[in-house]
């Protein structure tokens, strides 16, 4: 085979992380979503936290399932490998890929229609086998890609576009993630980047299905007076509980100061994440404490932000399954056949 | 007339009582007498009280399809006796349970009725219901010992090693053979014509079914990743991976497991994990059948599309719909061969016994990467699970996996720019990367519309120029598929018959009889689609060629006429579809019947 080698263009001036790679090193293609989309800004968020991280791209893989959020993978990290799936089917693919190897750092990219309505069930199942994974749902209540249908996220009463009012119950990912038994459930604002940025790092070092509804307004079709996924609605109504810095063990950054209480956690790779509370009583390891607040705040009309639960002790899918350390493949053939004498052997039973 | 080692035994039960470790008892033993048998279940849909059957074929000649007679029928079932006494050959026997009377209005002349008192026998014996239940099975096999002269120490030796564990389960065991072999022995005439005799046909043979012998191709392949959702005829494929990967595929030192299996929530996600653990670099399967794959076909065409190495292992069932799950059929040819959406055909293996689902198991891994699209692996629930004799499974230990074209990181290093569909060799198949390998190698795979490059695009030439690579690849794919199994008869002959897959045995059956009325076909089992340069020739070179299918539309037929040159007026189709595996009976009768008539004509 005839491949043409072509020298590497550096680009200078920009900070470099551990790795020696620059901010532009985790950017993608161009986006070509609409100007202003939300989903444009977590793509932002998602550069600068791997960028701080260090991941090294070769190792990160991002997937998604079909719509405008689902597009965004191509843009970002363009040194990883992506996979555009099928609608609502994202969580099956990264089961199978982190299946086969599980070094991997696997970036699942959904939309609200992607996960809610037609993948609800593969969003369900990623999140019990606890599946390590940072998945994050684009939520902007609509099925942008298919031109401002209600998606299963509207909030009963919004109005769509054309003027139709939803009267479903809206399902809350969050709300969900955490009945399922999952380990992580969050929910950021696509437009505060101080928040989303931490609270991504801290959902890929967690060891298990790291779940963050990002509340992402679609400019185009939802975000319009009585739409309560809308910039304006959101901005005035979101309320904060929890704020998450992350610390890794290289190189600790400095956490924002804000008043309150920290709850250190310890994960299992060594590093520490450090949740700033800003409300007192709250306390992100119990589902009970979560669900209430979830609820009190849904009663209000508010949207609450921060990590809602985590439980980083849970068990991850390859620790239930009693898979081996390293990924399935990097074993050597040998090490996968048992050989003819073992296949003679075994049919000794079959006479 | 006596009928040694030629027989067919039937034993009609409840499912649930059972029934059915003393049919394997019986069928081993004959086996182990050195007699060629087959084994039929044919069981209901159903865990507990509906009818079963168990067919066993002993033939020296070693013929292993049903031939559509019964010699010996062990009517256990008060609820299909009329249907049971019914369907008994002209001069068999019937044993019947005389504990209780008999309904005299059910008859037959032409049968021979042997009474056997089995639960009053039992009873007596055992103070247990459950035991009791359990013994009156065992009981039948030891009056069918008296009967047919089969090996009693035969017999012993079989219990001892399925109760090695537990010694006094094989004196019970051996207390109620001992109870039907003597009540045989004092009150009929022992042994019956019809009857077995030592001899020695089964050296190096084992007795498998299809999906045990599968799912060891799997293992031996190298196969990491099974995802799965629960479905009959296609659920003991995961269960016999499992099974043998627990044994054989452990870390020596850690005990951990060097393998992952994923009880998905439904099929699209099987065949979800499926993709993304061969995107991943792993070799990944799915076990399924008719409805699964219907489930799984928009991924099937994603895999197609962005060439995705995946192995589909469909054990047909009897459809549409939810069909008959526990009776067989041949009738996901044309699903397979064209699952999803759009442009589509996929390679698709077609064994015919538990030996080639072994072979073709491994080779549909290798072709599955070398071709990077998915694969499918056709098998039905009769050879999925029945018990087949086959020559004993040998493995190649310098064989190593044809992992297609794969950059590694070493050959990513020297690349800058890395194109995902470019097709730099001229077969259709580009070279692909692994993710955690080399920055290098990264590439978006998307099922939206992509160029060369792997780029987004819509672009009616860009997107044509990689669909018509793909015909490409078909080509190649085409040229690499195993080979159809030519058999010639003796005599030259311008009629032919194609078969595939478990119609094998009834079809050799069928053309042994035939040709010994002077009536020649060659045959040519097909064993995969695409089909090779020897399916078109054995098409040209004969004038009447039938087409054995099973399932009602002559979906082989259907094939050959929509993927060759033939003229389709020279195809016959013979088609079974009734969900009972094909007998070599159907074959003979519709074939001599054709070519008498066109003889005279
Ligand atoms: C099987 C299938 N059905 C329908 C579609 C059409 N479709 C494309 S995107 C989409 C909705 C996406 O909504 P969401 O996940 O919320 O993404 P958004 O565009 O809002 O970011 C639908 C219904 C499809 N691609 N595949
Ligand atoms: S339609 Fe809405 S969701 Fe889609 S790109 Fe435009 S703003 Fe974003
Ligand atoms: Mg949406």
């Amino acid at each position: 085979m005839t491949y043409i080698a072509k020298p590497r263009v550096y680009h200078s001036g920009l900070r470099e992380n551990p790795l020696g790679l620059t901010i532009r090193d985790y950017e993608g293609g161009l986006s070509t979503l609409c100007a202003g989309c939300g989903h444009d800004s977590i793509t932002t968020a998602l550069v600068q936290a791997c960028w701080e991280l260090a991941l090294k791209p070769e190792q990160v893989i991002k997937l998604s399932g079909i719509g405008c959020s689902s597009k965004t993978p191509a843009y970002f990290l363009s040194g990883s490998h992506g996979f555009n799936s099928v609608h609502g089917r994202m969580p099956a693919v990264a089961t199978g890929a982190l299946a086969a190897n599980r070094d991997l750092v696997c970036i699942g990219i959904s939309g609200d229609g992607d996960s809610l309505s037609i993948g609800f069930g593969q969003f369900a199942h990623a999140v019990r086998r606890n599946l390590n994974m940072l998945y994050i749902i684009e939520n902007n209540g609509v099925y942008g890609l298919t031109k401002g249908q209600f998606s299963a996220s509207a909030d009963p009463g919004s109005k769509a576009k054309y003027g139709e009012i939803n009267r479903n119950q809206s399902i809350d990912p969050v709300a969900a993630a955490i009945t399922l038994g999952g380990s992580f459930a969050a929910r950021a604002f696509s437009g505060d980047k101080d928040q989303l940025v931490p609270m991504i790092k801290a959902g890929l070092r967690h060891p298990g299905c790291a779940v963050i509804d990002v509340v992402s307004p679609c400019v185009t079709f939802n975000d319009h007076e009585g739409s309560t996924k809308s910039y304006a609605h959101t901005r005035s109504n979101s309320h904060q509980v929890v704020h998450v810095d992350f610390v890794p063990p290289a190189e600790p950054i400095t956490a924002r100061q804000t008043d309150g209480q920290q709850v250190p956690v310890r994960l299992h790779d060594g590093s520490t994440i450090l949740l700033r509370k800003t409300d007192p009583d709250y306390e992100p390891t119990d589902r009970l404490t979560a669900m209430a607040c979830l609820e009190r705040h849904r009663r209000k009309r508010e949207i609450v932000t921060g990590v809602l639960f985590m439980d980083t002790d849970l068990a991850e899918f390859h620790q239930i399954a009693g898979t081996s350390s390293g990924a399935l493949t990097d074993l050597a053939f040998e090490d996968l056949n048992p050989g003819n004498d073992k296949l003679q052997a075994l049919q000794q039973k079959l006479r | 007339m006596s009928q040694v080692n030629d027989f067919v035994i039937k034993i009609a039960t409840v499912n649930g009582t059972g029934s059915a470790s003393a049919n394997s008892l019986l069928m081993k033993a004959l086996f182990r007498m050195g007699i060629p048998v087959t084994g039929k279940n044919l069981f209901p849909s159903n865990i507990q009280g509906l009818p079963t059957w168990y067919e066993i074929r002993a033939s020296h000649a070693g013929y292993r399809a049903r031939s559509g007679r019964v010699d010996m029928m062990v009517a256990m079932n008060a609820q299909t006796y009329g249907k049971d006494l019914a369907e008994v050959s002209p001069g068999g026997y019937l044993i019947y349970d005389s504990s209780w009377p008999r309904d005299r209005q059910l008859a037959r002349q032409d049968v021979h009725l042997l009474g056997i008192p089995l639960a009053a026998m039992v009873n007596e014996q055992y103070g247990n219901a459950r035991v009791r239940i359990l013994m009156k099975n065992i009981a039948y096999v030891g009056a069918l010992c008296a009967l047919m002269a089969i090996d009693r120490d035969v017999v012993k030796a079989l219990l001892e090693e399925t109760f090695a564990a537990k010694p006094k389960l094989v004196d019970s065991n051996l207390q109620a053979i001992q109870l039907g072999h003597d009540y045989a022995k004092e009150h009929f005439d022992c042994p019956l014509p019809i009857r077995a005799e030592p001899m020695a046909a089964t050296v190096d043979h084992v007795m498998i079914d299809g999906n045990s012998a599968a799912a060891l191709g799997c293992l031996f392949a190298g196969a990491t990743v099974g995802a799965w959702y629960p479905i009959t005829p296609s659920t003991s494929l995961m269960d016999a991976f499992e099974k043998y990967c627990r044994q054989l595929r452990r870390d020596p030192d850690t005990d951990a497991k060097r393998y992952c299996i994923v009880q998905a929530e439904d099929e699209l996600a099987a065949a979800g994990m499926v993709l993304g653990a061969g995107w991943a670099g792993a070799r990944a399967f799915t076990p399924t059948s008719g409805p699964g794959i219907s489930l799984m076909s928009e991924f099937i065409g994603y895999a197609y599309y962005t060439e995705i190495p995946a192995v589909f292992f469909d054990i047909q069932r009897v459809g549409p719909s939810t069909g008959m799950p526990t009776r067989t059929q041949q009738c996901d040819l044309m699903a397979a061969a064209y699952a999803s959406h759009g442009d589509t055909r996929h390679p698709v293996l077609l064994p015919a016994d538990p030996a080639e689902c072994f072979e073709l198991a491994v080779t549909a891994f290798d072709l599955a990467e070398s071709l990077q699209t998915p694969v499918f692996v056709l098998s039905d629930l009769d050879i999925g699970m029945n018990d087949w004799m086959i020559p004993k499974l040998t493995w190649d230990d310098d064989y190593r996996p044809d992992r297609g074209k794969v950059l590694d990181r070493q050959a990513l290093e020297k690349i800058d720019k890395f194109h995902r569909y470019l097709d730099v060799d001229g077969d259709g198949i580009p070279w692909r990367s692994v993710p955690g390998t080399h920055p290098a190698g990264a590439f978006f795979t998307r099922g939206s519309g992509h160029n060369r490059y792997g780029g987004y695009t819509e672009d009616a030439d860009a997107y044509q120029d990689v669909v018509d690579r793909l015909l490409v690849k078909w080509e190649t794919a085409r040229q690499r598929m195993p080979a159809g199994v030519l058999t010639r008869s003796t005599r030259p002959t311008e009629a032919g018959i194609i078969a595939y897959g478990s119609s094998d045995g009834a079809v050799t059956e069928a053309l042994d009889r035939l040709a010994a009325e002077g009536l020649d076909l060659d045959y040519l089992r097909i064993r995969a689609f695409p089909f090779g340069d020897e399916i078109d020739a054995f098409l040209e070179s004969h004038q009447r060629i039938f087409v054995v299918d099973q399932n009602r539309d002559g979906q082989m037929k259907s094939l050959l006429t929509l993927e060759t040159d033939v003229d389709r007026n020279r195809l016959i189709s013979i088609r079974h579809y009734n969900g009972m595996p094909i007998p070599s009976d159907l074959i003979y009768d519709q074939v001599r019947r054709i070519l008498a008539r066109e003889a005279v004509a």
